[in-house]
């Protein structure tokens, strides 16, 4: 019996963090719509502002928090201005896409500043202990909580009692009601992102103090707490933030006592897809939605695609197989390959995120997916490396289709969370999953790639293979979605309510897209496994799926050709300029900040 | 023959009665209009009838089936199209693949009938392309620009233009000819002619009475009342989710709960305007 009080109390605990997270999250979310994936950043940035303090300066508790306070809410008002007010008007997921990008800026520029090796951050508090059941709560404990209690009640007031907290709800409410009536929105949006920057930051250094530990990645899973606690209290609702917060703490707690802390995150992601998919409003809401008007979660910029003609195509298909002969540069060979593999994935993402309108931001998991099929298919089952590659094409399809399924009946932001999601899911269930994949330890060993029992180990011949491979697929998806399910799976992107009415089943469809998709990646995640000959739950992360999305707008989505100019140029540019190398995630962040914002329709155009 | 029949249909919204136990039916071959103020429930009665929203009570039997919450694709492969009160054309597809999108659920060659294989035999066939297949693209191809024609020169010109780049009145044309390429057995306009000038308007009259003369049933909501009074068979009333009266153009234009539901009690506006009115606001 005690131990489970000991539970509880470490669930509330973790809770108040979630919630100081999600309230942030749910205010502006209820202000602008938006789901502000530069939050966890924030909540780092917070966490270093600390560091600084504590470390540096060696500033006493009071002035800390408040140096914390303070540069974050700087921050917060700094990404509103220069990040999402130019994207007034813009496609409502282009802010979306553009705190992906600020989120990556920053975390790159701690990375830099600070290095990505994490680091202690001492807490200030008193180190004594109150006997509580079987176990004991500490100063830091209790400080937490009052944190959380006391600026969730000064929220409250601030919101209910005050002039500008009422001008925060009409524009909640109604946005451009309330700029009719003469509410300045945009000061709003200013305050609610300072409040809830300043928030996030305060979380992030009182989570730094308390697992004495800051390293510049920690915003991520931060930032995924944070919404499914939202989304499980109802998007955009600060007491159904804080409820949801605790909930999950609680839950979380409860799970890790049974199953063990490597499951912590897989229960969080678990209750996410369960809540999008039967309480999409939210647990403690069941009201039936009216459907929409369209056009809400697509980023099509309306625009004529580049138009290239056939012998264009037909001559750079035949230079860059000559490649190989002129240019005797193995690194620039290899990085070309590396390119066709992205190449690969960026014609997959692009037939569902471009062609189909539905923002995937867990691609990476059916690169992982392919990836493993392979390896364990030759390695524990010895299948010839070319039958494992394709059976691997064909599992992916499948086994990618089947996860994705319960986010068919989503729609716009709620994809993009889902899918983010369920690409978490399939690394932690790799992760988790000894007996089959090995778990933390990888996969070691994996044979080469070979071509009638002859292994491939020539940096030419690898280039080849996968060049010849990825023209194969693109002319396949090409002729695929030329006519009539080009037509449908479009239609679906532009309107779905009318796609419907004129006989497309969106499951059916949405099926069909993300099966051969999940082909295309699937190979080229078996591919890659068998070049890398060694791969683990970590290999194809988040951060492949972003970039990948970088590159198809940065190609203009739904176009194939541009998908393949995307990875070409976000791959093998920097790679070429070998100086840089350091700075190239950085790279890809301001690159699809800039893209979001100037040229939306990407090089080649959308389609 | 009765080709649609509602029954005590209801839907409600929260403590909002949008659709109060409406009952009603369509003969093959007719013309049925609904009119009624802005905010009487027509819309929400055509969302239930064509599946994109679900009843709370009441049934809808469509060509003999019961078809009340069954999902929109089905009741467009059933044979009933419709078009949406404030355009819902596909804005970045072209003119003719926005038409092309009507024939999807007639498609036969490519998508072959149902069964636990078809989307897999569809991706198949949709890769591989027999001679089937393309002839039924051929076809399709064809009979867009045969419905297209119906509107002149209006659409024709601009088949490659994207659906974005037309004028109001233009995706309005467009969504029609979308609905005709359906080969309905029932075709449902929401307000046809909204946003339209008088011009526009009569040429769009003269479209509708082409499709009537051709045996198309046609369930119609509409505000232009001399539009209504020419076109329809019959007209339904509807009020505050309620049918208050139907009848033959004639009838309902001197219906006095009609003539309230429009202008309010005759007792609160110290000269209310005889029945005429209607034809005033036309």
């Amino acid at each position: 019996m005690t131990s489970w009080l000991d539970h509880t109390v470490n669930g509330l605990i973790i809770g108040n963090i979630y919630a100081l997270i999600a309230v942030g999250l749910a205010l502006i979310f209820g202000v602008s719509n938006l789901i502000n994936f530069a939050h966890g950043s924030v909540y780092m940035i917070g966490a270093y502002t600390g560091w600084v303090c504590v470390a540096a300066i060696g500033t006493p508790l009071p002035l800390t928090l408040l140096g914390v306070v303070v540069g974050c809410a700087a921050l917060g008002i700094l990404i509103e201005r220069f990040g999402l007010r130019p994207l007034q008007g813009a496609p409502r997921i282009a802010p979306l896409l553009a705190t992906i990008g600020i989120g990556l800026v920053l975390e790159q520029i701690a990375q830099l500043i600070f290095s990505p090796d994490p680091r202690a951050l001492p807490s200030q508090l008193p180190a004594w202990r109150l006997p509580l059941g079987s176990g004991s709560i500490g100063a830091l404990d209790l400080f937490i909580a009052a944190v959380g209690v006391v600026s969730t009640a000064v929220l409250y007031g601030f919101l209910r009692f005050t002039h500008l907290g009422w001008a925060v709800r009409a524009t909640a409410q109604d946005r451009d009601a309330a700029l009719q009536m003469g509410i300045d929105v945009h000061r709003v949006n200013q305050v609610v992102f300072a409040i809830a920057s300043a928030l996030g930051g305060l979380s992030g250094v009182l989570v730094g103090m308390y697992f004495n530990n800051i390293f510049p990645a920690m915003g991520f899973q931060a930032t995924l707490k944070g919404f499914v606690a939202e989304l499980i209290g109802g998007v955009g609702s600060v007491p159904g933030a804080v409820a949801g917060s605790l909930l999950l703490g609680l839950i979380e707690s409860y799970g890790v006592a049974l199953l063990g802390t490597s499951y912590r995150n897989l229960f969080a992601f678990l209750i996410l897809i369960a809540v999008l998919v039967w309480r999409p409003n939210g647990i403690f809401s069941s009201t039936r939605q009216v459907p929409p008007e369209p056009l809400t979660g697509t980023f099509i910029a309306p625009s004529k695609p580049v138009h290239v003609p056939r012998w264009a195509y037909a001559a750079a298909t035949a230079i860059f197989l000559a490649l190989p002969l002129i240019w005797r540069d193995s690194y620039i060979i290899q990085t070309l390959t590396n390119a066709w593999l992205y190449g690969m994935l960026a014609l997959s993402l692009t037939l569902v995120a471009g062609t189909t309108g539905q923002m995937s931001l867990g691609h990476a998991g059916l690169l992982a997916i392919g990836g493993y099929a392979s390896a364990l298919l030759a390695l524990d089952l010895g299948v010839p490396v070319p039958l494992a590659l394709l059976l691997a094409g064909f599992i992916t399809a499948a086994l990618g289709t089947l996860l994705i399924f319960p986010a068919f009946r989503l729609r716009g932001h709620y994809v993009a969370i889902a899918t983010l999601a369920i690409g978490e899911i399939v690394g932690l269930v790799i992760l988790n999953w000894e007996g089959l994949t090995r778990g933390p330890i990888g996969v070691v060993g994996i044979p080469p790639l070979e071509f009638f029992g002859l292994p491939l180990y020539d940096t030419s011949a690898l280039y080849w293979v996968s060049f010849t491979i990825m023209v194969l697929l693109a002319l396949l998806q090409w002729r695929l979605t030329q006519y009539h399910l080009g037509r449908a799976l479009r239609a679906i992107r532009e309107d779905d309510v009318a796609a419907r009415a004129f006989g497309i089943s969106l499951n059916r469809y949405k099926g069909l897209a993300f099966a051969f998709s999940g082909f295309v990646a699937g190979l080229s995640g078996a591919i890659t496994a068998h070049m890398y000959s060694y791969i683990n739950h970590e290999t194809f992360n988040t951060q492949i799926s972003l970039l990948a999305l970088t590159m198809i707008i940065l190609g203009g989505m739904g176009n194939i050709f541009g998908a393949i100019v995307g990875a070409v140029a976000l791959i093998g540019l920097p790679e070429m300029f070998r100086a840089v190398a350091e700075y190239r995630i950085l790279l890809y962040g301001i690159v699809l900040l800039l893209l979001v914002r100037f040229r939306p329709q990407g090089l080649m155009g959308t389609v | 023959m009765t080709l649609l029949t509602i029954e005590s249909l209801t839907r409600r919204f929260g403590g909002l009665t949008a659709v109060d136990a409406v009952t009603m039916h369509v003969q093959e071959g007719e013309l049925v209009s609904i009119i009624g103020p802005n905010g009487a429930g027509k819309t929400t009665l055509f969302n239930l009838i064509s599946g994109v929203d679900v009843p709370d009570a009441g049934t809808i039997v469509f060509g003999g089936q019961s078809v009340g919450g069954m999902p929109a694709e089905r009741l467009a492969a059933l044979g009933l199209a419709r078009t949406f009160q404030h355009g819902r054309v596909f804005a970045n597809l072209s003119v003719l693949d926005n038409v092309l999108i009507g024939a999807h659920a007639r498609l036969r060659a490519v998508r072959p009938p149902t069964g636990l294989f078809a989307p897999l035999a569809e991706l198949t066939l949709a890769l591989i392309r027999p001679a089937a297949v393309r002839a039924e693209e051929e076809r399709i191809r064809a009979e867009a620009c045969e419905v297209l024609a119906l509107f002149g020169e209006r659409l024709l010109p601009r088949l490659e233009h994207p659906a974005y780049s037309l004028s109001y009145a233009n995706r309005r044309r467009l969504e029609i000819a979308r609905a005709l390429t359906l080969h309905p057995r029932l075709l449902l306009l929401d307000e046809p002619t909204a946003g339209m000038n008088p011009s526009e308007t009569a040429e769009m009259l003269d479209v509708i009475l082409q499709l009537k003369e051709r045996g198309l049933t046609i369930l119609l909501i509409e505000h232009k009342l001399a539009l209504v009074m020419q076109l329809s068979n019959r007209v339904i009333v509807m009020d505050d989710g309620r049918v208050i009266a139907q009848g033959v153009p004639e009838h309902v234009r001197n219906d006095p709960a009609v003539v309230e539901a429009y202008l309010g009690h005759s007792a609160v506006g110290a000269d209310a305007q005889e029945p005429s009115v209607l034809e005033v606001t036309a």
